[in-house]
């Protein structure tokens, strides 16, 4: 359906994407892996007919798409980005937006609106102010606006990104069940192996604008190369034994560490946690959070707007914080840090 | 002196009650006069305010800085440079409209200009950059698009109209110099207030600041009830 032959972007100085080629077949549900900086919002754009290639060319259906033309990618395709953007006005107006751009009669407009909104959970309240509504609400939205469309290609930038387990649910049936039952070609963005592994048909690991390797979730997770290992690495992945206490699973991870979880799987366990959900703080911190460890940062690495912390407990976490975080609490290397993340962030591959 | 300003105080409300004819012409001259150079003003500067604050051109800065630089622009200096163009010996004398409605109009929206162009720029500019991309993703057309930044900064494009027109009706400088204050024919609020004032009418000169008040006021209130009406 769409071919993608050796495409770079650059902004400036800065590469984005550099010599990327894929073809991405009707249908498909491709994941594509990388950390954050790494051109995965780039590809999606690109994909989207959102922005322009610096070099190389997209071609769908053998047609290349350019300039005037445009449009035509434009048109079957929809982004939903990750951060969400809304339209001010109800829930109902922002879905109501995109349709309005089709000739569809009054009719089809509202029988789609429902029929979305109710897809996503959010029918009872499609007369509220969209900005109103709460993060992972919000999320869904942008979801329901795009599905709407009914496009052939849906690309999802990190759409399972700081969700909450009801919107979570929701968002992953949804996605699986658009490409099983509409055949929706879909393409999503993430740094989250776990959904990466759930979801995806295909998978792309890009590191620094560059596809590094491409394949099935079986030989990514089953015999990861040395990159997506050193990738899995800078994500808290780790295996240990896990013991059923009171209900709470202990996971011993070695180096004198015990991760509490909230699954109920007991002897070997492989576990993620998210860097985006653990907290640092400079003291202990007074919370229901179950897991609170002393360490100490050995490493700051910057990219873009967020900072990731290598804090050393026994076992090196990866902590992400904003750059901002980082400035106002004076963190650096050697200095001492408590990080903190709850149970229900644990989550068992 | 206190006593002076009460006794003024209400006289200047039963001239206001008893809806006297000097006032209500004045006043509905004022509206009028201000009105079309905030009508007209809006024309132009509008559309020159989202080329300023969606397009990407050389010079564009440069543009932004000059306009951001005549918002503090005093009226009476816009009221000279237009004295000088429009007197009979200036370059534009033959159009034959000073001291009349028509000059205060083409000052007055001269004057505002800047505001809204300034206003619309900034509010566009602070708009976030994704709505543009989510306007095209979800199916609109590239015109469409900019039309979709443009009514999501309805408020700031909004304000920038009401505070002009407050500007407009407020300003003395151009209204005096170019108008000239005739009785019945280029008389406004501001400059009466000022005539008023110094002939020692106390009690006119008041109830005339309190209408300039009150339509001030009226304008702002309507604007912020219109907002939340349309956008909740």
């Amino acid at each position: 359906m769409i071919e993608l032959v050796g495409i770079s972007r650059r902004y400036g100085e800065v590469v984005a994407l550099s010599d990327v080629s894929f073809t991405l077949g009707r249908g498909e549900l491709l994941t594509v892996l990388g950390p954050n900086g790494s051109g995965k919002t780039t590809l999606l754009k690109i994909l989207g007919a959102l922005e322009t290639p610096t070099d190389g060319e997209v071609l769908i259906d053998s047609v290349r798409v350019e300039g005037r033309n445009m449009d035509v990618l434009r048109r079957r395709a929809t982004v939903v980005f990750q951060r969400t953007v809304l339209l001010r006005g109800s829930v109902r107006r922002n879905v109501e937006f995109g349709l309005r751009q089709l000739d569809l009669s009054g009719d089809e407009v509202d029988r789609r609106i429902d029929e979305v909104l109710e897809l996503v959970g959010l029918e009872e309240i499609a007369d509220r102010r969209a900005r109103s509504l709460s993060g992972g609400e919000q999320q869904r939205l942008s979801l329901a606006r795009a599905l709407a469309l009914d496009r052939e290609l849906l690309l999802l930038d990190e759409p399972t990104a700081n969700l909450d387990p009801e919107s979570l649910a929701i968002v992953k049936e949804v996605i699986s069940g658009l490409n099983r039952d509409r055949g929706t070609t879909v393409v999503m963005a993430t740094h989250n192996l776990i959904q990466a592994e759930e979801l995806s048909g295909r998978l792309i690991l890009l590191i620094g604008g560059r596809i590094v390797e491409e394949g099935s979730p079986d030989t990514f997770f089953h015999t990861p190369s040395a990159e997506m290992r050193r990738f899995a690495r800078s994500e808290n992945i780790y295996a240990g034994d896990s013991l059923i206490v009171d209900g709470v699973a202990h996971i011993d991870i070695g180096g004198g560490v015990n991760v509490r979880a909230t699954f109920s799987h007991e002897g070997r366990a492989t576990i993620h946690i998210a860097p985006e959900d653990i907290i640092v703080s400079l003291g202990v911190l007074e919370s229901s959070a179950r897991n609170s460890l002393k360490g100490r940062i050995i490493g700051v690495e910057e990219m873009n707007s967020v900072v990731k912390l290598k804090v050393d407990v026994g076992r090196t976490f990866i902590a992400q914080i904003t750059r901002r975080s980082l400035v106002e609490m004076g963190l650096n290397v050697g200095q001492e840090v408590y990080i903190t993340f709850k149970a229900s962030s644990v989550q068992a591959i | 002196m206190v006593s002076a300003l009460w006794e003024g105080l209400l006289r200047a409300l039963s001239l206001i009650v008893m809806r006297d004819p000097t006032l209500m012409e004045i006043t509905l001259r004022s509206v009028a006069i201000s009105g079309l150079a905030t009508l007209f003003a809006a024309l132009w500067s509008i559309p020159l305010g989202i080329l300023i604050g969606l397009e990407r051109f050389k010079g564009r800065i440069i543009l932004r800085g000059f306009f951001n630089t005549l918002m503090g622009m005093p009226t009476v200096t816009l009221g000279l440079v237009l004295y000088l163009l429009f007197s009979r010996s200036g370059p534009l004398g033959f159009l034959r409209v000073l001291y009349s409605p028509g000059a205060i109009i083409v000052g007055q929206s001269l004057l505002i200009t800047p505001i809204i162009v300034s206003f619309v720029a900034n509010t566009l500019e602070a708009a976030d950059p994704e709505i543009r991309s989510l306007a095209l993703t979800l199916g609109a057309s590239e015109m469409g698009a900019r039309f979709t930044v443009l009514s999501e900064s309805l408020d700031g494009v909004l304000l920038a109209v009401t505070a002009s027109f407050n500007r407009a009706i407020a300003e003395l400088g151009v209204a005096l110099m170019l108008g000239g204050n005739i009785r019945g024919v280029t008389r406004v609020l501001t400059t009466s207030i000022a005539l008023e004032t110094s002939r020692g009418e106390l009690e006119l000169g008041i109830a005339l600041t309190i209408v300039l008040l009150t339509i001030v006021g009226v304008v702002n209130l309507s604007t912020n009830l219109f907002r939340r009406r349309t956008h909740p």
